[in-house]
């Protein structure tokens, strides 16, 4: 944190000088731990181990918070008779499709409740059932819904090319529960003294009593007592006096099992009580000005703006089917058709009725995953022929840089939008593939525009940063030259293509022609007004009244918002972003600078900072509590709460939406209003969190026989260019013997692009990086200052060798483990220039939201400077031929044939 | 100069007479930097702003003058960060007036060996063809028998640097367009 987020750090320090105890943990020594109580080193890729293992402690020595869990989590329903865990399958959960690498996760459900398909996979649940009514017949044990599903659907959805038809059926709805759970319906049943065997606590118990300080030993090359010593510290500052907050950053997501990571510390945190009260959470710290901002009012291909998922081919056919489809039964993501429908009008304006389902049919259908790997692939095959990168440098930062370069080399046109000429923009001239000849710059037929873009200095606008806050900076100079801010560029892209197409009677045509795209302009380039994009974000009624909340949004095309969860940032016709009443000036939670979503709360479920009954937990950490006088919440923040409803509230049988949450269902966008220590739906790979290798791994999984993730994303991005290692035990592992992370430091940013330009932060770091332990540097004759080069199955990089204690070794079951260490914001381009780190790294990625494993794989290090010309790519297939490398390494699993773990 | 200023300019008369005695402040102080003032004194006007680098968003000042940008500075009354920037933050001005940035367009035809000039608007124009082109080139009005109406023939990857209503744009204007790969940062 003290290295990618400083100035965040600072009240870090500020709790510390208050009597806080900070914890590191991180396989590199950074300015963070210079500055903590405890740096704990652990191995990179095994954080589901350690913080399985504190779970296991705290359940075993009943540290947990006994009255939170049982009012605020999920802890006392009782699972479905027919799940399975790990324990009882050898390391996988019930459900789990080897060939397909998918779960059918019909028998993780709650007793009496059905999987409601909004989780992620309905379109696999639909295909699912038809490939078992075709074939081999079903179990019988089918609900309702299901059939349902099945009755909706009628092909297998399989994709067209074998290489990516296992992405077609993951559904990827993943981010869509960025703003609460998944849908679920029906009678859940309970068991509040959590002795049920069939309980959520219970089952929890059993699934983590494996995660032994000695296994965390084992596994994380943590000593024991370090790892008590962590336990110790966080239980006894998890209390109703105090709370406990988890920071973490892309060191938990970029991994095979990156969503599993999050899951296993809300678990944690959970039980000990310390979400939705001060000083608690998850705090994810987000890397980019923006990048909150952009998953909210999202460019991802799988959501529309407030989380709402894009309508899939299969299961979309009408407004109607969608909604009821997607929306929750309880809780605000009950209103979904409200919220939908909104942001249709937004899009759509007058063209959107009642009588054409507000336009739902303009919405063009996913099959299945199409992110940005996938359009890799598509790129490579010719089907996507053109390419907008806008501001992002995909040539450096994404993984697998030599993919991402052919990729663009196969494309008609690509547009470039940055300051400088980054690496994206003159991969054609001077890229590495022209070095080693694999490509030459007259055969490439990539047409590139290169379009300088405006500074945050030259333009108004929002960003929103990693606690939800927008904050409105304002233009400061007008761009010179042909620089122009990307709102301007979208605009008037957008205006001369409506042209062009006027007068088209073309069905297809329709949705852009129609779309409201009349945004005032201002200034000698006809920049478009930011303020007026917010105010559409924001949304406004039938008279064009700015609405305050998104509880007046409704389905009947009356509202129109086009982000519901950002309803009220431009309240009573006033930018809220741009509040900047001075932070000395306010209270500690300072609610008067910027507009926090949603409805400017600035922590989020804060009913649970108050017990059942509505008082405080503690007066030390009283946040919002219930006033039985004036009969409402109050306190320090917007209660995350319907706000005058009663403590002891029973909501009617029949109710449904927010009014049938109960007085004590602070998780309110949750289905069933809890906290989820077990997922019932939801998620693609186990509803709880298990301990996978990553994809290449120097060691066998020690805590199950299974290696890697049976269910993560890999058969859509097989291709000769993404080969994968051997790993653990299985023959050739040890022609990369080493452990590799990936990481950044204080004075790059990402890829580089905002930074190896500038003269500061280059003198500061001027060339690129491997860090080494004295043993590593001794067993491979590396010497300080001097050069290596490090080598996966994808590519050699070389770097200048840092030799450190920084990265310390670790013993893993029984024996010395290294770790090398990349920062990855060097590439050719630039005043200060190096290799990239993503030469290394795979594409290989987590099912649930597709990100890629960057953070964890495995290397080989040797002394001097990597070959030049055709050598370099033959040292690389030089060792995969070593390692038996073939197309099928690392795809196939076998599942539990070998004799690994403890099972 | 009068003998008493020539005496009260040594530095040793200053440290003794001063209150500095250990001679390490201001009366270590030369002619030169006394007379310096900071850039920010004489700029016309000052913008508040966000810091583009990472999520934490500190605030900034931003100091113009005649038109350009002079300095850039934390922003004290931020309740995020109390004035303070980081290295990343501090390089702003470099960032946005160094001369690293490119202020022209550039492009490379196909098979072309090198960057030509391309005016701003004939890019645009060309652009907006390309996309068209593509456009259609991959659309599709079924996939496997399901309606789908989208194009599979452009993509976007870009929009955790940018601001709210860019990306409220992109996505508008690209699903409207059909185009589903559309990406940014927050996946990788
Ligand atoms: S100054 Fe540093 S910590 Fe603050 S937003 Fe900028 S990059 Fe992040």
């Amino acid at each position: 944190m003290a290295e990618c987020h400083p100035v965040g750090f600072q009240w870090v320090m500020e709790a510390k000088a208050r009597g806080a105890t900070v914890i590191h943990v991180d396989p590199r020594f950074t300015r963070t731990s210079a500055l903590a109580d405890l740096h704990v080193p652990l191995r990179a890729g095994t954080d589901i181990a350690f913080l399985g293992g504190i779970i296991n402690h705290v359940l075993q020595n009943e540290k947990y918070f006994h009255d939170y869990v049982v009012a605020y989590t999920n802890a006392a329903t009782i699972v479905g008779e027919d799940f399975r865990d790990t324990e009882d399958l050898a390391g996988v959960f019930s459900g789990l499709d080897r060939e397909d690498k998918s779960y059918d996760f019909e028998t993780w459900h709650y007793e009496g409740g059905m999987v409601q398909a909004a989780s992620g996979e309905r379109d696999q649940v639909g295909s699912e059932r038809v490939k078992e009514s075709d074939g081999a017949g079903s179990d019988g044990a089918r609900s309702d819904q299901a059939r349902s599903d099945q009755a909706r659907s009628d092909g297998d959805g399989s994709g067209g090319r074998k290489s990516r038809a296992s992405g077609v059926k993951r559904a990827a709805r993943g981010e869509a529960h960025g703003s609460g759970g998944a849908g679920i319906s029906g009678e859940f049943e309970t068991d509040e003294t959590l002795q049920h065997p069939r309980t959520v606590f219970q089952i929890l118990k059993r699934h983590f009593a494996r995660y032994t300080p000695e296994l965390v030993a084992e596994t994380c090359g943590v000593p024991e007592e370090t790892f008590l010593r962590v336990c110790e510290l966080l239980e006894e500052n998890s209390t109703p006096e105090r709370t406990s907050a988890f920071v973490y950053s892309v060191g938990w997501t970029h991994h095979t099992v990156g969503v599993q990571y999050i899951r296993t510390a809300s678990i944690l945190q959970a039980l000990l009580g310390n979400i939705g009260r001060p000083g608690g959470g998850i705090l994810a710290l987000r890397g980019h000005a923006s990048i909150q901002g952009s998953t909210d009012i999202p460019t991802l291909f799988n959501i529309l703006p407030g989380y709402i998922p894009m309508p899939h081919a299969e299961s979309s056919p009408d407004l109607t089917t969608f909604v009821s489809a997607e929306k929750a039964e309880k809780g605000y993501w009950a209103e979904l058709g409200s919220y939908l429908v909104s942001l249709l009008k937004s899009y759509w304006g007058p063209a959107a009725t009642p009588d054409n389902d507000f336009c739902f049919d303009y919405l063009p259908r996913l099959t299945g995953s199409h992110s940005s790997f996938e359009t890799v692939m598509a790129q490579l095959e010719g089907e996507c022929t053109g390419f907008f990168v806008l501001g992002e440098n995909p040539a450096v930062g994404s993984a697998n840089a030599k993919m991402q370069r052919l990729a663009m080399a196969s494309l008609d046109w690509l547009v470039v939008r940055d300051f400088s000429l980054i690496e994206s923009a003159t991969w054609w001239k001077d890229g590495p593939e022209i070095e080693t000849g694999e490509l030459r710059t007259e055969d490439i037929g990539t047409e590139v525009f290169f379009l300088p873009a405006a500074a945050h200095t030259e333009k108004d606008g929002s960003f929103t940063n990693t606690q939800r806050l927008l904050q409105w900076h304002h233009q400061a100079v007008e761009p010179a030259g042909d620089v122009r801010s990307d709102l301007w560029f979208l605009f008037h892209l957008g205006r001369r293509i409506r042209e062009k197409l006027a007068g088209s009677t073309d069905e297809r045509d329709r949705p852009v022609l129609d779309l409201t795209w009349d945004y005032p302009t201002k200034g000698s380039t006809d920049e478009p007004e930011a303020e007026a994009v917010l105010a559409e974000i924001n949304g406004w009624d039938g008279h064009g009244t700015p609405l305050s909340s998104y509880q007046q949004l409704r389905d009947d095309g009356s509202t129109a918002c086009g982000c519901w969860i950002y309803c009220g940032t431009y309240a009573d016709g006033v930018n809220q972003a741009a509040r900047r009443k001075p932070g000395t000036e306010q209270d500690w939670v300072a609610h008067e600078w910027g507009w926090a979503w949603p409805a400017n709360r600035r922590i989020l479920y804060n009913r649970a900072s108050a017990a059942p009954d509505g008082a405080p937990w503690s007066e030390r950490k009283a946040y919002v509590w219930w006033d039985p006088d004036e009969k409402k919440w109050v306190g320090h923040d917007v209660p995350d709460f319907s706000p005058t409803k009663a403590p002891d509230h029973v909501p009617p049988k029949d109710a449904t939406g927010v009014a049938a949450l109960s007085g004590t269902d602070a998780f309110i966008m949750q289905a069933d209003g809890k906290a989820w220590l077990y997922v019932p739906a939801g998620l693609t790979d186990g509803p709880l969190p298990a301990h996978y290798e990553p994809q290449e791994s120097p060691v066998a999984n020690p805590v199950y026989p299974e290696q890697r993730n049976p269910a993560r994303q890999i058969d859509s991005v097989v291709h000769p260019e993404n080969r994968f290692q051997p790993s653990g035990d299985e023959p050739g592992a040890q022609v990369y013997p080493y452990a590799l992370t990936t990481y950044r430091i204080a004075e790059h940013h990402t890829a580089g692009g905002m930074s190896r330009w500038s003269p500061y932060l280059s003198e500061l770091a001027p060339a690129m990086f491997c860090e080494v332990s004295p043993e590593l540097a001794r067993e491979r004759g590396l010497t300080h200052g001097g050069w290596a080069h490090v080598v996966t199955a994808r590519n050699v990089i070389e770097a200048r060798v840092m030799v450190t204690d920084r990265i310390p070794d670790l013993r893993v079951r029984g024996e010395v483990l290294h770790q090398v260490g990349l920062p990855y914001h060097w590439g050719a381009n630039g005043l200060v220039t190096g290799d990239a780190a993503n030469e290394l790294t795979s594409l290989v990625m987590d099912p649930n939201v597709h990100i890629m494993e960057t953070k964890a794989l495995a290397c080989d290090i040797r002394p001097g400077r990597r070959p030049r010309g055709p050598d370099r790519p033959a040292l690389v297939e030089s060792y995969r031929r070593r390692a038996g490398i073939t197309e099928r390494t690392g795809v196939d699993d076998t599942g539990a044939t070998r004799t690994g773990g403890t099972a | 100069m009068g003998i008493k200023t020539w005496i009260e300019s040594w530095p040793v008369y200053r440290q003794l007479t001063d209150d500095d005695p250990l001679g390490r402040g201001s009366a270590a102080k030369s002619r030169t930097s006394s007379t310096l003032r900071p850039r920010i004194t004489d700029a016309d006007h000052v913008t508040k702003s966000i810091c583009p680098f990472c999520a934490v968003g500190c605030g900034q000042n931003v100091y113009v003058k005649e038109g350009k940008v002079v300095q850039i500075e934390g922003d004290p009354d931020s309740p995020v960060s109390r004035g303070r920037l980081c290295p990343r933050g501090s390089s702003s001005l470099q960032l946005t007036t160094g001369d690293a940035r490119e202020y022209t367009v550039r492009y490379r035809r196909p098979g072309g060996t090198d960057w030509e000039d391309l005016d701003l608007d004939t890019a645009m124009d060309m652009i907006a063809d390309r996309v068209i082109a593509s456009r259609a080139e991959g659309w599709q009005w079924e996939h496997e028998g399901k309606r789908v109406r989208r194009t599979m023939g452009f993509a976007s990857l870009g929009g955790a640097t940018l601001d709210n209503e860019e990306n409220y744009l992109i996505k508008k204007l690209f699903t409207a367009l059909g185009a589903i790969q559309i990406e940014n940062q927050a996946r990788i």
